[in-house]
């Protein structure tokens, strides 16, 4: 019986020859990543602990970016408490808020991660990196921290749900609607414990960020980690990171063997799939945009770490460009980086959208989890391109977020509704 | 170890933004964050919570954000222990690693509902509910992880090893 490409990592990671899904491990850590909310708590266990080194400073990544630019005197606290531990360990990779950007954009982009490297972050979307062919996945602060000291993560090894995408997408489909359309199909815990393979024809016609899209979701179906395999779109994403940076220096190629061991296959027909939205308030609640009628919005979402990157951005642009933002809704952009704002303002897209009526953020998780740069009132409801759309996720409890690709989030701007591209006229005919 | 309390009962899928809302995670200060927990979906949670309760619910328990903040607003309400269907993977660890017990059994947590009484006993292994008169098995820990609980949370686990060389 074969392997999978999360087995053959993990078992890399452990120093096993072969390990299998269930098997319990300790695996090494090649990343380990906390953010403002998350490493505060850490920290104080760390030291409650009486741990006073750790394990490689080198090897830890620290990112200002749910709070930050700080939202208020408590969130600056904490803010602090981060930069004060990362100066004192020497932790190189504290990106300062002006370097920060949302973390599993930044991350990968600077060229931190490698394939076939294990990667655990105390935030749960870090299930992101398995674009790039690494084993990645959410853990707590008291798993950083121990990370921290020890450099290794306890795992169970998951069982593989392989993901067989097949057909040609129709206009305005793009990774996330295949996405929300998986999500849909197997539920918010039809992953629970698994790793999430995206595998097929489809997926290979991905860009690299369309990958990070649907790797960062696996969450949402309660995935311990997603994954597609290496080719040469990885490669070509890999060697236009930085120079010297891992991504470019290490990294280790493995692939699934014919003969690997699924817990099951599932096989999606692309081309059925529509421009989808997922309802409130779960993020399987997955429909076709176009079957919602007239849902009024006051608000939309465009960025996060699901979908903050340049191509994300230039996907809205090209329906908001020569458009305006509905006079009843506030369009708000949280880019991924400093360079996909820098990207954005060189190609036009900044413009485009700034010209439309967006509100163009500094990068900050902050709209996404209702912590500042966008919180809706009672009553509110908002499209975003976010990941999560439960009970009071973008603020009051009474509040509602429909989840969406950017196309039709910037059509819905537009709209005032709940809309698809096509519905306001937009010609482009989708991302490929 | 054995717990008797009345039961709060929820549904499938519960999330950590409900457990927790994020508007409060700008500390981590456990008497802070239990003034808020359940707040979202259960506005009497914090006033009616009484040291010792228990938590019942149905698949998925704790899904969504990493937060840390969630067990440990749980645990500072006066929570003793949580049963439920199944619960989301991060949340299963940071319960064990910050000590937070927890409890599988679906039949039990089908069944019960709030205001009844369950005593629960981790070493047995049963969830009992005294006011309908049923007993359930719930499912054992795999051995590693009743390790981690032996020793306490995995920060104590961990700094075994390291201190014993092997860390690196």
């Amino acid at each position: 019986m074969g392997s999978t490409i999360t087995e053959k990592i993990l078992a890399r990671a452990a120093g096993a020859g072969e390990v299998h899904a269930g098997d319990i491990i300790e695996a090494k850590v090649d990343l380990a990543l906390a953010n403002d909310i998350t490493a505060p708590l850490a920290i104080a266990e760390f030291e409650s602990a009486g741990f006073t080194k750790v394990w490689d400073p080198a090897r830890i990544a620290l990112v200002p970016d749910h709070f930050a630019p700080n939202k208020d005197i408590k969130a600056a606290g904490q803010a602090r408490k981060m930069r004060e531990f990362a100066r004192k360990h020497e932790i190189v990779n504290y990106f300062e808020v002006g370097r920060m950007g949302i973390e599993h954009v930044l991350l990968p982009d600077t060229g931190m991660v490698a394939p076939g490297d294990v990667v655990i972050g105390a935030d749960s979307h870090t299930c992101t990196y398995g674009a790039v062919a690494a084993f990645s996945s959410g853990v707590g602060s008291t798993d950083f921290a121990a990370a921290m000291a020890w450099g290794h993560v306890w795992l169970r090894v998951p069982e593989s749900i392989k993901f067989v995408y097949s057909g040609r997408p129709q206009p305005w489909v793009t990774g996330k609607d295949l996405m929300l359309h998986t999500i849909g199909l197997i539920g918010v815990d039809g992953a629970l414990y698994q790793a999430m393979e995206f595998t097929g024809a489809s997926i290979e016609a991905l860009s690299m960020d369309e990958r990070f899209t649907m790797c960062n979701m696996a969450i949402e179906a309660g995935g311990k980690s997603g994954i597609v395999g290496f080719d040469e779109k990885t490669t070509q994403y890999l060697q236009s990171r930085p120079e010297g940076s891992r991504a470019r220096t290490v990294g280790q190629v493995f692939a699934s063997d014919r003969d690997a061991e699924y817990a099951r296959v599932v096989e999606v027909d692309v081309a059925a799939v529509p421009p989808t939205v997922s309802k409130p308030h779960l993020p399987s609640n997955a429909v076709a945009a176009a079957s919602l009628g007239d849902v009024t919005i006051d608000q939309v979402i465009i960025g996060s770490c699901t979908n903050g990157r340049l191509e994300d951005l230039r996907q809205a642009a090209s329906v908001l460009r020569g458009r305006k933002v509905h006079p009843d809704v506030r369009c708000i952009i949280l880019p991924g980086t400093q360079q996909v704002c820098l990207d954005a303002a060189a190609d036009g897209t900044m413009a485009a959208l700034i010209e439309a009526g967006c509100a163009f953020s500094t990068p900050t998780c902050g709209a996404c989890l209702g912590g500042h740069m966008g919180v809706l009132a009672e009553g509110e409801r908002a499209v975003a391109t976010t990941n999560r759309n439960f009970v009071g996720r973008m603020g009051h409890p009474g509040s509602e977020v429909y989840l969406a690709s950017p196309y039709v989030a910037a059509a819905s701007a537009v709209a005032g509704h709940v809309a698809t591209p096509e519905e306001v006229g937009a010609g482009r005919g989708g991302s490929r | 170890m054995i717990f008797e309390g009345t039961v709060h009962a929820y549904g499938r899928d519960v999330d950590t933004d409900v457990i927790i809302p994020a508007r409060y995670l700008n500390t981590n200060d456990p008497a802070e964050l239990a003034k808020h927990c359940m707040e979202d979906i259960d506005a009497d949670f914090v006033t009616s919570v009484k040291p010792g309760d228990i938590i019942v619910a149905h698949e998925n328990f704790g899904c969504g954000s990493s937060r840390e903040h969630a067990p440990v607003a749980i645990k500072q309400s006066g929570i003793s222990v949580v049963v439920a269907s199944s619960f989301a993977r991060i949340f299963y660890r940071n319960s064990i690693n910050t000590g937070l017990p927890i409890v599988i059994c679906p039949a039990a947590a089908m069944e019960a509902k709030s205001g009844d009484t369950l005593r629960v006993d981790l070493v047995a292994g049963t969830v009992e509910n005294l006011t309908q008169g049923t007993k359930h098995d719930a499912d054992p820990f795999p051995p590693f992880m009743q390790e981690l609980i032996d020793c306490g949370g995995l920060l104590p686990y961990v700094k075994s090893r390291v201190s014993g060389g092997s860390g690196s």
